[in-house]
């Protein structure tokens, strides 16, 4: 479904991603692990678009998104939660719903107000609040929940247990597995060891904007020396 | 007590154009964080279109469907704007737009003039509304009533589309974070572009509507463009009900300012201005700006140097031929290099304050006029030495902007620059209106230099010395540890407090040579021409450093220098043609739209890219 290669990715001199190539399949549920400043945020904007790569392709299902403006790239059906929430402060949890409000996609589920507050209780409580009024936890559902408005095919979350309260962050495995039967695509990045192999079906570890590991976490297991030099356990 | 009513209510009829003026560009700079200048250009298109089509349409279906139409009509040439200059440079450098707009000033002012000549238009009157009704005994305007009465509806039906309609969420959501609303799969660029359409329309609402009581002429744009950027400070930017309450705050007092103290109406507004900022540094409704919300845009400052050994020889060359023109040169030439050196000056001291200070003035006249005048009326009035009135030019200068500097530090961004205009048009009223000291518009004359210097040549050295030496000086201080200060206060403020430097203060003295460098380009610029007038201190003059700082490139360190040179030519060639100011917009719109880094910016990188390994020399 997509299928990145060989991409380079810079923030002005800065070389993050170096020769990056991996892939996603549908339905899967895929987590990029590395410590900071390995480049996962970076691959997740690079995906989207946010910061387009100076080399290399990014296909999904089959179209190149590499020179598309990011608006583009999620009428394609990429869904991108950032890794700081982005929630727009000043507006309420109903209106960050609505700025993400896309039209229904074939081969995506499709979400409605009221299934998201279902998927997230906490979200139908407060759906009067305004963004800034809402703790941590709560912001990062409203995030997901306002990317998921856009029926994406395929949802790229960045570090979504980041600075969150552990019990939230158990709810949050929870609400990513239910995506996951529901048949969407997830390419996850994460820091939390625990959490990502909690949901997903495979790791892709980077280090220095490059790819170190790529398989089942059964297959990382046995490899101790790579968790060791790649992941701050 | 009738009579005072009677001017309330005029009062509240003026404020409907105002308003729906204000609101389009509070909308504006919302969403695109653009400093709409051409905003007023907007308004005097909608009083022209709206006259025209009123003469087309006949009766009361044809008044008021002229006045849609005439939104309508103007809400496209803002979209045409947007997409063919605008949309091009948001990622320029913040407050880059502005040179832009200013270009599509020039551009609308010369294109009305083809189109509907030179003469002003009286505005039909509202069919059916041509009288006026009693009220407490009182003649009151039917078309007033009206107008007061539509205006609350307006601003409810501004208001549900801004808080009820999706087109509403996604502004305001753009508002706060352009790129993640793109992220969420909503074209921004076309939001943008509705946006200024919509802005665009208000204003040729506004234009249109004030029709029977105004009429349209080609003052009007910068006529109104004070007044609008006062209301939607006051109000507090981005805040709707902000820009009605100031419209009807600033309509109103105008009214009684007009009939009770008739000589404050110049500045009544500015005043205003100045006291809610001071007390409300955000405006009655605005909420504070908390930095980098709207996510920085553009590349981040690059660290400056001083030039290396060919930057030097190439400055030294340079410097060394002006010494020789004399030799060779004719008068004309002379004079035309007097005028760079003083612009340039002037540029200079600009760009340091906003460059290297990141202290955007939009008040910088006051300086340079204010030592004008400082130097001129010690001459006129005391017969004082021309050496030592000159002396008293940056002194008078520099003092000013402490004065002043002392209350606008405290805010920052817009809405220091409003402050600063505010301050620059206290200054230029008191030219203008204290005709006893200044003689008001009659100016002052036959200011002219000592004999050893009264002659071209004598004059030239004397004003290359003082302002190549003023522009060194500048420079010097950038790269002292105070300039070092400055741009780190600059650049992080936070971090520039823990380390110990007291920003303010850092900025408050930066301001104040800042003004004193203005002041001596003021005394070089009064002794050349041997005269001063209130225009040295007016908007337009501190509008055209910041235009010819942003052209020349103001994260560069010679874009002021360099801006004022080529703009004081350009303008020199272009003005001898009928329809200069559209050639001039054009040339504007052009620069700014090839090079969004400013010309030396521009040409920098020009140059890195024939010689990456160069040594980091060209500017």
């Amino acid at each position: 479904m997509l299928e990145v290669s060989a991409i380079h990715s810079f923030y002005g001199k800065a070389h993050i991603l170096d020769g990056l190539s991996f892939s996603v399949a549908r339905g899967e549920v895929v987590a990029l692990l590395g410590r900071n400043g390995a480049g996962k945020s970076t691959t997740m904007k690079s995906v989207m678009q946010l910061v387009p790569p100076r080399a290399g392709s990014v296909s999904f299902e089959g179209r190149e998104l590499v020179g598309l403006p990011a608006y583009r790239t999620a009428k394609a059906g990429l869904g991108y939660v950032p890794e700081d929430r982005r929630i727009f402060s000043d507006l309420t949890v109903l209106e960050n719903l609505e700025v993400g409000r896309q039209p229904p996609r074939e081969g995506a589920p499709h979400w409605t107000v009221a299934q998201l507050f279902e998927l997230f209780p906490n979200l139908a409580e407060r759906r009067h609040n305004r963004g800034k009024h809402m703790s941590g936890g709560e912001q990062q559902m409203l995030s997901i929940a306002r990317t998921l408005m856009g029926n994406p095919a395929l949802l790229l979350l960045d570090e979504p247990s980041e600075g969150i309260a552990p019990v939230i962050v158990e709810q949050m495995a929870r609400s990513i597995l239910t995506l996951k039967a529901e048949g969407l695509t997830v390419l996850i990045s994460e820091q939390n060891l625990h959490f990502a192999r909690a949901v997903a079906d495979r790791a892709i570890i980077l280090e220095s904007g490059q790819k170190k590991f790529d398989g089942s976490f059964a297959l990382l297991e046995k490899q101790p020396e790579i968790r060791d030099a790649y992941l701050s356990v | 007590m009738a009579f005072l009513f009677a001017q309330f209510l005029t009062g509240l009829a003026n404020a409907a154009a105002l308003f729906l003026v204000a609101s389009g560009l509070s909308l504006i700079f919302g969403v695109t964080r653009i400093v709409n200048f051409a905003h007023g250009s907007f308004y005097m298109l909608g009083a022209f279109i709206g006259v025209t089509l009123m003469e087309v349409l006949p009766g009361h279906l044809g008044f008021w469907g002229a006045i849609v139409l005439t939104g309508l009509a103007v809400g496209l040439i803002g979209a045409l704007v947007e997409v063919v200059v605008l949309r091009r440079i948001y990622r320029a450098p913040e407050l880059f737009q502005l040179v832009a707009t200013f270009g599509v000033i020039l551009v609308i002012q010369d294109l009305a003039l083809m189109i509907w000549g030179a003469e002003d238009r009286l505005g039909p009157r509202a069919p059916g509304l041509r009288g006026v009704w009693r009220i407490f005994g009182e003649p009151v305007p039917k078309y007033d009533i009206v107008l007061i009465a539509i205006t609350p509806f307006i601003l409810l039906a501004l208001w549900y589309l801004i808080t009820r309609t999706r087109l509403g969420i996604l502004v305001r959501a753009a508002t706060q974070d352009r790129e993640m609303v793109g992220a969420l799969g909503v074209n921004q660029a076309w939001l943008f572009t509705g946006v200024f359409a919509l802005g665009s329309a208000l204003a040729g609402w506004g234009g249109a509507l004030q029709l029977p009581t105004g009429g349209a002429d080609l003052l009007m744009d910068f006529n109104i463009i004070g007044a609008v950027f006062v209301v939607v400070v006051i109000g507090g930017m981005g805040s709707l009900p902000g820009a009605f309450v100031a419209s009807v705050l600033i309509s109103v007092l105008n009214v009684f300012g007009v009939t009770y103290l008739p000589q404050s109406t110049l500045v009544l507004m500015f005043v205003v201005m100045a006291l809610v900022l001071i007390v409300r540094p955000y405006g009655l409704l605005g909420r504070e700006e908390v930095a980098g919300e709207h996510g920085q845009v553009g590349a981040p400052e690059t660290p400056i140097r001083p030039y290396g050994p060919l930057g030097v020889a190439l400055t030294a060359a340079l410097l060394a031929l002006l010494a020789a023109l004399p030799a060779f040169a004719d008068t004309f030439l002379m004079v035309l290099v007097i005028d760079i050196v003083v612009f340039a000056l002037f540029a200079a001291s600009l760009h340091f304050i906003l460059g290297t200070g990141g202290l955007v003035s939009f008040g910088h006249a006051a300086f340079f006029g204010g030592g004008a005048y400082a130097a001129a009326l010690l001459v006129f009035h005391t017969q004082t030495p021309m050496e030592l009135a000159f002396l008293f030019a940056p002194l008078a200068a520099g003092l000013l902007a402490l004065g002043i500097g002392w209350f606008c530090i405290r805010l920052s961004g817009v809405y220091f620059a409003m402050l600063t205009l505010a301050f620059s048009q206290l200054v230029w009223s008191l030219a203008f209106q204290w005709r006893s000291v200044t003689r008001g518009d009659d100016g002052l004359i036959n200011i002219w230099p000592a004999d050893w210097l009264n002659a071209t040549v004598p004059y030239y050295y004397f004003t290359l010395a003082l302002g190549v030496g003023g522009i060194l000086t500048l420079r010097h201080v950038i790269h002292s540890p105070f300039g070092y200060a400055l741009r780190a206060g600059r650049d992080s403020p936070r971090q520039a407090e823990a380390m110990g430097i007291d920003v303010k203060r850092v900025q408050l003295v930066a301001f104040a040579l800042a003004g004193a460098m203005a002041g001596l380009a003021g005394g070089l610029f009064v002794f050349s021409k041997g005269s001063v007038f209130p225009t040295e201190l007016e908007i337009a003059k501190s509008f055209d450093a910041l235009i010819v700082v942003f052209l020349g490139g103001v994260k560069t360190l010679a874009g002021g220098v360099v801006g004022a040179s080529f703009m004081t030519s350009v303008e020199h060639w272009l003005t001898r043609l009928e329809y200069w100011r559209l050639l001039l917009g054009l040339v504007i719109i052009a620069v700014v739209i090839l090079m969004p880094e400013g010309i030396v910016g521009t040409l920098h990188r020009l140059w890195q890219r024939w010689r990456p390994a160069s040594e980091d020399t060209a500017r």
